[in-house]
């Protein structure tokens, strides 16, 4: 049969391509300095500059630091054993705001999606509810549970609630309807279909939701600790402020985008042998 | 072995996609459902699949009813419908999770083997081609041990070398396992080089025009003069089944002069 050369030699073809793509991340491979120092020329360049103009004693640096004093508020700051402090406190907070609203949002955007009765009943309120800034339950919050971390908690995890919930919801709902029927064809059970076909399928765009849900986290530990704290990035940030310590404040600013960027990255790292098999340009970094 | 009855499907926005269709397949037959766009030949399909549920009439299988997806019957669909993050290994073994695994792994390499894609069974389905993903899809089908296979244009997608491939493929898993099929087509080529019977179907609402023996030794040559006989009946046929309409208007018309 002549048509099957032209089978095997199509697959030696996809055979020699193959192991490229599998062992490296394609959009991060022989450009990744080329990338990086594009990435990183303007703000070295912008943060050198400044640190050079303030040298020259062209400019003070007493409203704008140069990055020189930044450093040493963090050397400053870690010498006195306040750094960790201050780091470890916000992350508890995003961390378990995140856990709960998560979790919440996994489990009613699940039941949502699954269920039309559920969907009726409960979507119209939810989204009535996120209509509400999520600032704006500080003040009852903090009569119902306190000034302190319960408080905090609950307004964190009511931020990452609303992305995790819709995203979920979606997900289930534009599951491909082929791949279903796939499953009623070799007579699936209920369970099975959920497990074998519906959370693989859905699993993208989940780790999407919780993504987006991890940087509102982020965002509002920001106005929880505004809100009154004695430990934690927020805090450094309202102090600086108030002492008129610049450098401190930027000291917090850089310290919140690097603890963002590594939970980010670990959540994105933990998560991706599961979505390996995508076939699309992810976002990566 | 199947036996379609008086069947009728009427969707709920009133269309009538097909009305009365008998069809009876004999064990180890194949038999080609041909039409063009908007005979029912899907509906049929996802009826006799079990997806759906016909509005009249019956289908059996070796007199058991079919009111949802049977063991006896696979299905291969138009669009191969692999799951992505399954390996083609893992994807052929979807209808047997059941199974225990010693027996599971057999079946899954024995039907990959069958379709000639056993070296690519780590890969993932985006690192094949059309026609590859069209055989594995195929292969899931037969592993999981139908008696009937449905083929919904299977091969639509697909170039010409690489569906001639593929009808090997198949005529070869039909032979060697003593299957009954039944494929849907728009093309008459394919119809005449893989049936025992076509089924020549008219459109509004979709019904049963004329079934066509062919009579063809196999393997069957694409330009032997016995093919080509059988295409040009087969074409006229389709040509008569466009214009039901006409024809009907005019008898009525005979009628009214009357």
């Amino acid at each position: 049969m002549s048509g099957g050369a032209i089978g095997s030699e199509e697959g030696r073809e996809i055979g020699e391509r193959l192991p490229a793509r599998r062992l490296a991340l394609p959009r991060l491979g022989a450009n990744l300095p080329r990338t990086l120092a594009l990435a990183l020329a303007l703000p070295l360049a912008a943060a050198l500059g400044w640190e050079a103009i303030v040298a020259a004693g062209l400019a003070q640096g007493r409203l704008l630091p140069p990055p020189s004093r930044v450093l040493a508020t963090f050397a400053d700051l870690h010498a006195r054993g306040e750094l960790l402090l201050h780091v470890a406190a916000t992350l508890w907070r995003v961390l378990v705001g995140f856990g709960l609203g998560a979790a919440a949002g996994l489990a009613l955007g699940a039941l949502c999606g699954a269920s039309r009765f559920a969907r009726e009943t409960l979507d119209p309120t939810l989204q009535a509810l996120r209509a509400i800034p999520s600032i704006a339950w500080v003040p009852l919050f903090i009569l119902w549970l306190g000034i302190f971390e319960a408080s905090k908690v609950a307004l964190i995890a009511v931020g990452v609630f609303f992305p995790v919930y819709l995203g979920v919801c979606d997900a289930i709902a534009s599951v491909d309807r082929k791949l279903l029927e796939v499953s009623r064809v070799f007579r699936l059970s209920r369970v099975e279909t959920v497990r074998r076909v519906l959370v693989p399928a859905v699993l993208p765009e989940t780790l999407t939701a919780l993504r987006s849900g991890l940087g509102l986290g982020f965002m509002f530990v920001v106005a929880a600790e505004f809100m009154g704290a004695s430990e934690g990035l927020g805090y450094l940030l309202v102090d600086g402020q108030q002492m008129g310590k610049p450098d401190q404040i930027l000291a917090a600013i850089v310290a919140f985008a690097l603890l963002g960027k590594a939970c980010d990255l670990v959540l994105v790292a933990a998560t991706r042998p599961l979505v390996a098999w995508q076939d699309v340009a992810r976002d990566r970094l | 072995m199947l036996t379609i009855e008086r069947l009728s499907k009427t969707y709920s926005d009133g269309k009538r996609a097909l009305s009365d269709i008998e069809l009876d397949v004999r064990r180890g037959e194949i038999v080609a459902i041909v039409g063009g766009s908007g005979c029912g030949k899907t509906t049929l399909m996802r009826l006799v699949a079990g997806l759906d549920r016909p509005s009249a009439g019956t289908i059996a299988i070796d007199g058991e009813p079919v009111v949802d997806p049977h063991p006896k019957i696979g299905v291969v669909f138009q669009e191969p419908r692999l799951l992505p993050w399954l390996t083609v290994a893992q994807n052929v073994a979807f209808g047997l999770l059941r199974r225990p695994a010693g027996e599971r792994d057999g079946a899954v390499a024995d039907a990959l083997e069958r379709v000639g894609l056993a070296e690519h069974a780590d890969r993932l389905p985006r690192d094949l081609s059309g026609g590859q993903q069209q055989r594995v899809a195929i292969a899931r089908a037969f592993a999981a041990g139908p008696e009937v296979l449905l083929l919904d244009e299977p091969f639509s997608a697909l170039d010409a070398f690489t569906r001639a491939d593929l009808h090997g493929h198949l005529l070869a898993l039909w032979k060697a396992a003593g299957l009954t099929i039944v494929i849907v087509t728009h093309d008459v080529a394919e119809a005449v080089m893989l049936a025992d019977r076509v089924v020549v179907m008219r459109p509004d609402p979709g019904r049963v025009h004329d079934e066509i023996e062919v009579l063809l030794a196999r393997p069957r040559e694409r330009t032997s003069p016995g093919v080509e006989a059988v295409s040009r009946t087969l074409y006229a046929a389709l040509d008569e089944a466009r214009r039901p309409a006409a024809r009907e208007t005019d008898q009525e018309a005979v009628g009214l002069w009357w």
